[in-house]
């Protein structure tokens, strides 16, 4: 089994330095493209391999570049962001690849940088993310020095600066256009779309932003080329490996390079070792907290995009939370929509009034203050705060564990209202 | 790490209602260091205001926090007004606009940490510490804070204490933890 991003990481160890690095290919796909490839022939192997965005969206990479505007007229500086700012709780994905091979991430980006002609880059990383900092600093002057970085890359005429930004905390940083604002020095408040980042961005001009995981890609594709990406989907409707983790009450939680489509079972049972002793599996999120629940009946579903998408919810980050037996519903949604309450930037006001709202008669529920119309409430807000009545996907996403919680554990819910107290805690 | 040196006025006046003017009053507060490492910052960016969240961070790794003096002595800085800065300072989870003890206790309160019972260990550390998030010890050690999703729910529960990631965290660990902060 091929784990491309993964081969040489090995938790622990220190990540490669530059020589080891290019002793083991890497900067052989940037030679490669910027002596053999144009800046369009790269976009369409990209576009042809059928690599979809990792953070969470799907959406063809290459197809994503194929709107910023090439050639002589073309407005510059373009900027390139890498997206390292994971933050969506339960996602520990992108950590991996950042501490464990961060020229990998460097390569990537020089060659998506390349793609779309971009001239300044940006990692915006978490801040705390610090080891990643400190590697990715490190790494960043090993390339400068290297001729990797700067002017004139490796004689190609193709020039391209890097910088790290570190955040200083807000999930709505990882919406791209808020991301943009953060980078600007301002709030991080989403942008009106369109003008999308590919035309008016950072500054004003032509933008990419890119997940990590999505752009650590990019050196074995432009390697290995479109078809190869495509078989390691092994019989997924999606190409290449994923990183897929388990958190919660598993024996070994983690992370994992697997191919693309791997079941929920095997998730779970082989390579997070199945449930602690003495729970049960009750639920899951798939990919994150903003992802609908998925539960024992979605055992066998691929967790590829499509088949998700089928069973009612979405491949996110790939990263699942665990909800055992022991856990109480109403408390794991209500710890979600803290969250997603505290983390709402403001902008919009039914995401700014409503997620309070919703928090608050969690937390009564679960002090066994809640009433049925409670109940009826948090369903008509599944609708009030869903897509299309807030300025981002903030809200929606802050919905879709809570509308799936409804529907699957409706009983756990009632019961909090006639029990006058939480189930699932002794004596209340 | 962030520098122990503390700046006594600005402990002596948090709380008070700002007294803005401009110049020269503000142009001195800030310190040469922070004043170079802003100026390294604002030549990255096209335009001064831009360089905000920067100089947020470089003032608060000198002074711990954000005082409204420090607020308005980058706004002259950066030729904005203190509102703009202060919008700025206050959207964002880590630049803590209160003074804060010697280190900073950052419990990840997210869903795999919730699974994992992170309220324990943050009931000990109340126990331990005898404060509430949001707080300081009274002999300003240490100050302690909820936080979104430190990105390893592989290990939870987790905190961080200034730039150290502790995971794993059991209650019986904790006294050893703490110790290392002075």
């Amino acid at each position: 089994m091929e784990r491309p991003l993964t081969q040489y990481i090995h938790p622990g160890c220190p990540p490669f330095d530059l020589r080891e690095y290019e002793m083991t290919g890497g900067y052989s796909a940037l030679r490669k493209a910027l002596g053999s490839m144009s800046p369009e022939e790269v976009q369409r192997l990209v576009q042809e391999s059928g690599l979809k965005g990792r953070g969470g969206a799907g959406f063809n990479t290459g197809m994503k570049w194929s709107f910023v505007p090439m050639g002589e007229n073309a407005p510059h500086p373009k900027y390139l962001v890498a997206n390292a700012d994971e933050m969506e709780p339960g996602t520990f994905k992108d950590r991996l690849l950042l501490e464990g091979n961060p020229h990998q991430l460097i390569e990537g980006m020089i060659l998506a940088a390349y793609a779309i002609q971009a001239d300044i880059s940006y990692i915006f990383l978490r801040w705390a993310y610090k080891k990643a900092a400190q590697l990715l600093r490190k790494s960043i002057h090993e390339a400068y020095a290297a001729g990797l970085l700067g002017k004139n890359i490796l004689g190609s005429g193709f020039s391209l600066e890097m910088h790290l930004h570190t955040g200083v905390g807000r999930y709505m940083c990882g919406e791209e256009t808020a991301l943009l604002n953060a980078l600007e020095g301002k709030r991080a408040t989403p942008r009106a779309k369109p003008p999308f980042p590919q035309i008016s961005g950072l500054y004003g001009k032509p933008t990419i932003v890119n997940n990590v995981e999505t752009l650590c890609n990019l050196p074995h594709i432009v390697n290995n080329g479109a078809a190869w990406f495509k078989s390691l989907g092994n019989g997924s409707a999606d190409s290449g490996t994923k990183l897929y983790g388990v958190s919660g009450k598993v024996n070994n939680p983690g992370c994992w390079e697997l191919p693309m489509g791997v079941t929920v079972r095997e998730l779970i049972e082989e390579h997070a070792g199945g449930m602690k002793n003495g729970y049960q599996l009750k639920g899951f999120l798939p990919g994150g907290a903003s992802t609908d629940f998925m539960t024992i009946e979605h055992l066998d579903v691929k967790m590829d995009f499509a088949s998700v998408a089928a069973a009612g919810s979405r491949l996110g980050t790939g990263t699942m939370v665990v909800m055992d037996d022991a856990t109480c519903p109403v408390g794991f949604v209500h710890n979600l929509q803290h969250f997603f309450a505290q983390e709402s930037c403001g902008w919009c006001t039914p995401c700014r009034e409503g997620l309070p709202w919703v928090e608050k008669m969690l937390l009564s529920l679960e002090h066994g203050t809640g009433t049925m119309e409670d109940v009826e409430l948090l369903q008509m807000h599944t609708q009030w705060l869903g897509p299309g009545n807030t300025f981002c996907a903030l809200a929606p996403g802050a919905m879709e564990p809570l509308q799936s919680a409804l529907k699957y554990f409706k009983e756990d819910f009632e019961r909090h209202v006639t029990m006058h107290r939480c189930p699932y805690h002794n004596g209340g | 790490m962030i520098t122990q040196k503390i700046n006594k006025d600005n402990v002596a006046t948090s709380g008070s209602t700002a007294h803005y003017t401009t110049g020269l009053q503000e142009e001195q507060y800030l310190t040469d260091l922070e004043r170079q490492a802003i100026d390294h910052e604002i030549a990255l960016v096209p335009y001064k205001s831009a360089a905000v969240i920067e100089a947020l961070k470089i003032v608060q790794h000198h002074r711990r926090w954000i005082s409204d003096e420090s607020v308005n002595a980058i706004a002259a800085y950066l030729q904005m007004s203190p509102a703009e800065v202060d919008s700025v300072a206050t959207f964002y989870n880590l630049i803590f606009r209160k003074p804060v003890g010697r280190h900073v206790i950052l419990v990840c309160d997210s869903i795999s940490c919730y699974v994992m019972k992170y309220g324990d260990i943050y009931k000990a550390l109340q126990e331990k510490l005898h404060i509430k998030f949001g707080e300081t010890t009274s002999d300003q050690c240490y100050t302690l804070l909820p936080n979104c999703c430190l990105g390893c729910c592989d290990h939870a529960p987790a905190l961080m204490i200034d730039n150290d990631l502790y995971k794993d965290v059991t209650i019986a660990m904790l006294d050893r933890i703490l110790q290392k902060y002075t």
